[in-house]
């Protein structure tokens, strides 16, 4: 039995209205004229792009049975994402990574900004609500199997972007540049410095340089808000294509289902 | 070359008198079960294009996009590694005159070690004469003990009566000569370069000892010095080196 697609709610080009549907007097309602100027830019624009096609093949692909929320965590991560960089991006209009006047910026948002506690406060618990949302769709993922073949590598791709979450969590932690983060971070880079061989290195350039300096809050502060999201936005492009291409899977406890004609066979 | 067809040389029997690379050169019959069907012709092809000029174009189209991406990639990765590789300079400072100091007690100091972070970048150093009783002979004048911990960085503490160095994060206890006593830290207490110049006690650059107190160049937090371990924390490039 063929599977019927939904139509998707985007109107196609709108033909002239029939005769006899303008009210008698010749004149078109305001809601059709609306309606013709909107089919009309998304017309224009599907005409150009294709995008209709690639919406309809995003939006209403098949599922299997057996589809649940736990299906939608990766999806809640992502929009933690897409909210960090939101407030991120806003924040930095009044941080300034400079040493001197780091902490007293990220108090000035604090108190004296309007709404500012708010976003700050968004940014703050949303990094913990990322990472949260990371290792529950991991688990989902896990539990339910969903790393096995044909998706090895899309489960790798995940790990590098829960990597990468980790790597924001550390570079932003550094950045309110109170007693507490500055030392957190000392320790941190410590941490990381105790890998054999390379720790070293790696902490100085952590670092810029052999000791904690004014460098080292720019250098994070670059880090933070502008390469590592880069990479997690890159990523996450190819995380959602190959969810896309392989399609999800059922849950363990479906079982296939015999077709009829066999069982009668049997 | 000329006896070839176009044909011919697309499927890549071109000088192999016949004989195809994905073939066995296997001489006796039945060996043709399939016939041979000519390759299907790459998108854009005319007529008379030889596989040579393709890959030739699409080779030079990778190594000029290689070329334009490392002429952007080096020097961006170069200019934000280069720190890693620069030695940076740690002034010689004074922390007060000889009569600040005695020979059986450590005395604190404080003085800046990184000096473009304001208070961050402020340290202290337990200070002392030099002590012939518990110092090993050869030592320095005077003895400039790291308040850093050799576990992760925290700042220990001098409580003399105990006559121990204690970190009050993870419990690391050192002796008075900042030998490790017990808890996690991996090696002794850092110490400083000292010496005495125009009526001022002076310290200087950071090194690291082991527990036998042989020299180091400066090492971080947490990694150990004794026997091969010195191997797997090698000397970084951007402290100097110990040099008596």
């Amino acid at each position: 039995m063929a599977i019927r697609i939904p139509k998707p709610p985007i109107p196609g080009r709108r033909r002239p209205p029939p005769p006899g549907d303008n009210h008698g007097n010749g004149q078109v309602a305001l809601k059709d004229q609306a309606e013709e100027v909107a089919a009309g830019v998304v017309g224009w624009v599907d005409e150009r792009t294709g995008a209709t096609g690639f919406m309809k093949g995003m939006l209403f692909r098949k599922v299997p049975k057996g589809t649940n929320w736990f299906y939608t965590l990766g999806s809640a991560t992502m929009f933690a994402f897409l909210s960090q960089a939101v407030t991120g991006v806003f924040l930095a209009m009044y941080y300034d990574p400079n040493p001197d006047r780091a902490y007293d910026s990220v108090q000035h948002i604090t108190n004296d900004v309007w709404l500012g506690s708010l976003v700050r406060g968004m940014h703050r618990w949303g990094a913990t609500v990322m990472i949260v949302l990371i290792f529950l769709h991991m688990g989902r993922t896990f539990f339910f199997g969903a790393y096995k073949y044909p998706r090895e590598l899309n489960w790798v791709v995940g790990v590098v972007l829960l990597v990468l979450t980790l790597g924001m969590g550390f570079t932003g932690y550094l950045l309110p540049f109170d007693q507490r983060s500055f030392w957190a971070t000392v320790v941190g880079v410590n941490i990381n410095g105790t890998g054999p061989v390379i720790g070293p290195y790696l902490s100085d350039f952590l670092r810029a340089g052999p000791e904690f300096g004014a460098t080292t809050l720019s250098r994070f502060y670059a880090i933070h808000m502008l390469l590592i999201p880069g990479l997690i936005a890159a990523l996450i492009a190819v995380h959602l294509y190959l969810v896309v291409k392989l399609g999800t899977t059922a849950p363990p406890w479906m079982r296939a289902k015999v077709p009829e004609v066999e069982q009668e066979k049997v | 070359m000329a006896d070839h067809t176009e044909t011919e040389r697309l499927a890549g029997t071109a000088g192999g008198d016949g004989v195809s690379p994905t073939r066995p050169a296997t001489d006796g019959a039945g060996a043709e079960l399939a016939p041979r069907l000519p390759k299907a012709k790459p998108a854009g092809y005319f007529e008379g294009e030889t596989m040579t000029r393709r890959a030739l174009f699409s080779g030079g189209a990778l190594a000029a996009g290689g070329i334009a991406g490392a002429a952007i990639m080096l020097p961006a990765i170069g200019f934000a590694v280069g720190p890693v590789f620069e030695e940076k300079d740690f002034p010689w400072q004074n922390v007060g005159p000889p009569s600040d100091f005695s020979s059986d007690n450590y005395t604190p100091k404080s003085f800046s070690m990184v000096t473009d972070v304001n208070e961050a970048g402020k340290t202290i150093a337990y200070i002392r004469k030099r002590n012939p009783d518990i110092d090993p002979p050869g030592s320095d004048e005077y003895l400039a003990i790291s308040t850093r911990c050799a576990h992760l960085g925290c700042p220990v503490r001098w409580v003399a009566p105990a006559q121990r160095f204690v970190c009050p994060c993870h419990g690391g206890v050192y002796d008075a000569l900042g030998r490790v006593e017990g808890g996690p830290p991996v090696r002794p207490l850092d110490r400083f370069k000292t010496r005495v110049q125009n009526g001022q006690v002076q310290i200087g650059p950071r090194y690291s000892v082991n527990s036998d107190l042989e020299r180091f160049s400066a090492r971080d937090p947490g990694e150990p010095l004794d026997g091969l371990w010195k191997y797997l924390y090698p000397k970084r490039f951007t402290v100097p080196s110990v040099s008596g």
